[in-house]
Order: C-alpha cells, then sequence, then structure tokens
C-alpha cells in the first residue's frame, strides 16, 4: 500500500523551470560519463598492461616465453612455463575436488532441501565467499598444510605440506560459493511441471534429478564450472601463503608449485629497479586478466542463453 | 528393481548431506581455527598500540596501525566506488540507456570488470600511480580498492535497481519531473536498502583484499597522517608477519587475521539488519 502522505501545496518544488531542467541536463551528463568510464576502464587495463608488457613481448617469440622454463630475470630470460603450469595444476585439481561436492550441495538445496534450510543456507554461503582470502590462506597454512605433510609421509612422499595439494584444498572452499550459488540458480530455473512430468510416470526423487534436471540445466552447470574456475585461476593471497612457491614445473600433488598470481605478488616489491622484469610481470597480470576475461564471457554467454530459453516462473 | 531405485536415493542422499557438510565444515573450520589460534593470544594492547621496530622483526607493540589503515583505505575505496556507482546503475535504468545497445555494452563491462582478479586491479593501480607520480601510499590503495569495489558494489545495486516497477516511476513522470527527480527521488528511494547492502558488501571485499593494495598500499608502522604515505592494512599485515621466527610476530599476524575476519562478519550482519531498516521507505 501507498503510505507516503500528499504534498500539500506549500511542499510542493519551487525551483524554477530553467534551474531544474539544467540539473537534469548535467545528471544526464553525468551518468552517460560514467558509463562511459567503465567500458573505457576495461580497455584502459587491457592496453596499460600491454604497452607494459611489450618491451617482453616483442623481445622473443611468444612461443618461447610461454613455454621456456627458465627464469633468470638479471639475464633477461622469462619463462613462464612453471608458472603457468603451476596455475593449471592446482586450479584443475581444485576444481576436480569442488565441482562434485558444489554439485552434490547445490542439488540438495534446490530440490531436497526445505524452505528453512536454505533461508539459513544462502546467508552462510555469501559469509564464506566473503571471508577474505588472507584468512582463508591462513588457515589453510595453519591446519591444511600440517595435514597434507601428514598424509604425504603415509603415502611415503617427502613433503613440507606447502605443495600442489594443499593450494587446491584452499582453493576448492574458494570456489564453493560461487560454484554452489551458480549450480542452484540454474537449478531452480527448470519449471515445476517437468519434474511433476517426472514424478508422475512414478521416478523417483533422484531419478528425476538425474534424468530431467541436470540434463535440462548442463550448460548452466558448465557456466557454473567455468566461473568457478575463472574465479580459481586468479586467485592470490590464499593459494600463494601455501603452495611453496618453488619456480619448477609439478609432477605430482606434493611437489610445490608458483603459480601466475603469487609469481606478480611476491617478485613485485624486489623487482622494481629492473624495467624487464616488470615488464614480465605486468605480462603476467596481463595473461591472467585474458583467460579470466575468456572464461567469464564464455560461460555469461552459456548463462544468458539459458535464461532466454526457460522461462523463470 | 524397486528396490535398487530406493537404495540409490538414500546413496544419493547420504553423498548430499555430506557435501553439505564439507561445505559448511570448511567455514566452521576457518572460523574455529582463527578463532582458536587468535583469541588466546589477543591483548587488549594489541589493538591500541601500533606495531615497532620493523614489521616482521619487531617484538613489540601492537596492530592499531593496519586495523585504522585497513578502515581509511576501505572507506576511501568504498566512497570512490559509491560515487562511481550511483551514476552508473541509474545509466542501466531504462530512464537513460538501460535498454541501449550502449547499456549493454556497460553491463558486459560490469560483468567483465566483475571477473577481473584484484591482483590485475593491484598492478593496474601501479601503473596509474606510475603515471601520475605517486608512491605507495594510501591515495594509491583507495584507488586500487575503488576499483576492485566498483564492479560488485555496482552490479548489486543493479539487481535491486532493476526491479523497481515502471509504473512507480511513471506516476512521477505524469506530474512533470525531470529524470534527475525520478532518479534522486523514486529510484534511489526505493532501493534504499538494496544499495546500503550493496555498499556493505563491497566494503566487506575492499577491506578484506590484499593483493590490490600490496604494491599500491605499502606498509607502515606508523598511523596514517596524509593520503601521500604509506598505510599498513590488516590482510598486509598478516602476509608480512606470519612467516615471522619471533612467536609475538607471529602472534600479530594471528590477531590480525582474526579482527579482519570478526570485522567482516560484523559488516555481513550488519548489512542484514539494515536492509530490514531501511526497507521502510520503499514503497510496496
Amino acid at each position: 500500500m501507498q503510505t507516503a502522505e500528499w504534498p500539500t501545496d506549500t511542499e510542493l518544488p519551487t525551483t524554477s523551470r530553467a534551474v531544474r531542467k539544467l540539473a537534469d541536463r548535467v545528471a544526464t551528463a553525468g551518468v552517460y560519463a560514467a558509463a562511459s568510464f567503465t567500458i573505457l576502464l576495461v580497455f584502459a587495463i587491457g592496453v596499460a598492461l600491454l604497452a607494459k608488457a611489450w618491451p617482453v613481448l616483442t623481445g622473443k617469440p611468444l612461443a618461447r616465453i610461454l613455454f621456456s622454463s627458465v627464469w633468470k630475470p638479471s639475464r633477461g630470460e622469462f619463462g613462464f612455463y612453471p608458472f603457468i603450469l603451476g596455475t593449471l595444476w592446482v586450479t584443475v585439481l581444485a576444481m576436480a575436488m569442488s565441482v562434485p561436492v558444489s554439485l552434490l550441495a547445490a542439488v540438495c538445496l534446490a530440490e531436497y532441501a526445505g524452505r528453512r534450510v536454505r533461508a539459513v543456507a544462502k546467508p552462510l554461503l555469501d559469509l564464506l565467499a566473503g571471508i577474505p582470502s588472507v584468512v582463508i590462506g591462513l588457515c589453510g597454512w595453519l591446519a591444511v598444510v600440517p595435514a597434507v605433510a601428514a598424509l604425504g609421509e603415509r603415502f611415503g612422499q617427502y613433503t613440507t605440506g606447502l605443495c600442489v595439494l594443499s593450494g587446491a584444498i584452499v582453493l576448492a572452499v574458494m570456489v564453493f560459493p560461487v560454484t554452489i550459488s551458480v549450480c542452484e540458480e540454474v537449478l531452480r530455473s527448470v519449471p515445476l511441471q517437468a519434474r511433476e512430468a517426472s514424478m508422475a510416470v512414478g521416478a523417483t526423487h533422484w531419478q528425476t534429478v538425474k534424468h530431467v534436471l541436470l540434463r535440462a540445466v548442463y550448460p548452466g552447470i558448465t557456466a557454473a564450472v567455468i566461473l568457478g574456475f575463472s574465479r580459481a585461476f586468479g586467485e592470490t593471497m590464499a593459494v600463494l601463503m601455501v603452495v611453496g612457491n618453488v619456480p619448477q614445473a609439478p609432477h605430482s600433488l606434493f611437489d610445490p608449485a608458483y603459480p601466475l598470481p603469487a609469481l606478480v605478488a611476491n617478485s613485485y616489491g624486489e623487482v622494481m629497479s629492473i624495467p624487464r622484469t616488470e615488464s614480465a610481470l605486468m605480462l603476467a597480470a596481463l595473461i591472467l586478466m585474458a583467460v579470466v576475461l575468456a572464461f567469464n564471457l564464455l560461460a555469461r554467454l552459456v548463462i544468458r542463453r539459458i535464461r532466454s530459453r526457460v522461462v523463470v516462473a | 528393481m524397486m528396490k535398487l531405485r530406493v537404495l540409490e536415493e538414500y546413496v544419493v542422499k547420504a553423498l548430499m548431506v555430506l557435501a553439505c557438510l564439507i561445505v559448511a565444515g570448511s567455514l566452521v573450520g576457518v572460523v574455529a581455527v582463527m578463532l582458536v589460534k587468535g583469541l588466546p593470544v589477543l591483548r587488549l594492547k594489541m589493538l591500541v598500540q601500533v606495531s615497532q621496530g620493523g614489521s616482521s622483526l619487531g617484538q613489540e607493540g601492537g596492530i592499531l596501525n593496519a586495523i585504522l589503515g585497513s578502515l581509511c583505505l576501505g572507506l576511501g575505496g568504498t566512497l570512490g566506488a559509491i560515487l562511481l556507482a550511483l551514476p552508473i546503475v541509474s545509466f542501466l535504468q531504462r530512464d537513460y540507456g538501460g535498454r541501449t545497445l550502449f547499456g549493454k555494452f556497460t553491463r558486459l563491462a560490469l560483468d567483465v570488470l566483475w571477473g577481473i582478479p584484484s591482483i590485475v586491479y593491484g598492478a593496474f593501480g601501479f601503473i596509474i600511480m606510475l603515471y601520475l607520480g605517486i608512491r605507495a601510499s594510501l591515495l594509491g590503495g583507495i584507488i586500487a580498492l575503488t576499483l576492485v569495489e566498483l564492479p560488485i558494489m555496482a552490479r548489486g545495486m543493479d539487481e535491486v535497481a532493476r526491479l523497481v516497477p515502471m509504473e512507480l516511476k511513471e506516476a512521477s513522470y505524469a506530474v512533470g519531473s525531470t529524470r534527475l527527480e525520478v532518479t534522486l527521488k523514486v529510484t534511489w528511494r526505493q532501493c534504499l536498502p538494496g544499495f546500503v547492502t550493496a555498499v556493505l558488501l563491497a566494503f566487506g571485499r575492499g577491506i578484506g583484499d590484499a593483493a590490490s593494495v600490496l604494491f599500491t598500499a605499502g606498509y607502515s608502522e606508523f598511523l596514517p597522517r596524509s593520503v601521500m604515505e604509506p598505510v599498513a592494512s590488516l590482510p598486509i599485515a598478516v602476509y608480512q608477519q606470519y612467516l615471522s621466527p619471533f612467536p609475538e610476530v607471529q602472534q600479530r599476524a594471528y590477531v590480525s587475521a582474526t579482527t579482519l575476519l570478526v570485522i567482516v562478519l560484523l559488516v555481513s550482519i550488519l548489512s542484514r539488519l539494515s536492509a530490514a531498516r531501511f526497507a521502510r521507505h520503499v514503497v510496496r
């Protein structure tokens, strides 16, 4: 119901027409400027990073930069191979751990849980998403790293616990909120009739989920995984604190790794005096941005197509 | 056959409960570890003293510089993001360019910015600072945090602003309001609870973000006195001190992390409470 009272005559705007029109013009210019700023910012970030990375990019063929493992800033050798491989190991492993759990939790929340459980779960997920990455990293360092070290010992592998597995566990926790909330959203976008049709012919709830729902939202789940992946790919602090930061390509779960974001964060302070190294680090940031950007756009494309196809009640 | 299906249902249900427990357990685990490690070493004087004698060597002092620095950075970044997000979100309304191609590209740009990792914002902020000729400072940190918080805030605001019914605005246009007046007095007022939630959400993300302030804000043992001086922050205090060989310094890292976690939790609770409080301005 409309509860506000009608303004009386004395409260009606007395500002002159010209002033009101001028204010409107100025505001219009302002909002258009702000919107242009948003679009320009994306290009500005890309161009600035590219310009800074240019000296290293043009120095050697791109393939040699990406696939060489020699990282000797003092000699101008920048091989990103160990860092790219380290990023991939940690991220892929994290997704492999996170996706099945997220999917099951999302199905549980969207299909099985009652309204009350959902009302509690949603804020808790937001809370988990909001925990600063240094805090998660510190917890990983205090709790996950010793556990992984003990695990490595049982498998007969010497490890300090600062390794790919620890990084992946920490990342998996950070990816949960992203994948769960997107999966839940797409699951709930399926119309109720689809479930009713399946259950009417005698399918159990899980059979309905398996044969009807998951098949219907398959692209949406792909999108959730891609979004989670791109979140994990750029995550810096939490991974940096538990992954060991040794610039070598890892060969097992218990080997240390040195992902790209950690490289940028760790070496920035030391190398400001060497312009070539700064350029190489900017290239690392550019690679991160390019990969994350491509993945994000892909995921959004998929989500948009689903939204246009499924009528959300 | 029947039994197998029912059995499958039970097994899957058990797995689902397990999955939910893993997720909930990781949240509880993080909070528990921080409380167990942080609370026993927390002394009140740690919170009211600045750290002394080098960030990773000094065994005396507390984390006041980091707490105040973080608050300054967080508030500055949030203010910057509000100033940019409000006009952007207003533009995304149908009244201005929301339905045009320009509007679509603006939304896409926000999506893209939302996905960019904060370490990239840190690097970009650093390039801006080089260009402007400023060193690692409070101002640099605020610029970087503004960029980090902007997409989070703008997307949150846009989600509520989209829900404002057009009829409500049309009523105002019908009596001769300009677009500015409708935006300020109808749209913003109607969205106030959602805007407050979005602002608090962005503040929570900003204050906990380490990667973007790492090279833009630097670190300092003193309280921030001017925007051109380097400033300490809680995330960076954790990052610099947790590996220290001195237990006193390491404890300071734990206390910093616990303080940060408590601030973020408080902001999160506050946003839920405030959303309900500001809802009385909304016409339903």
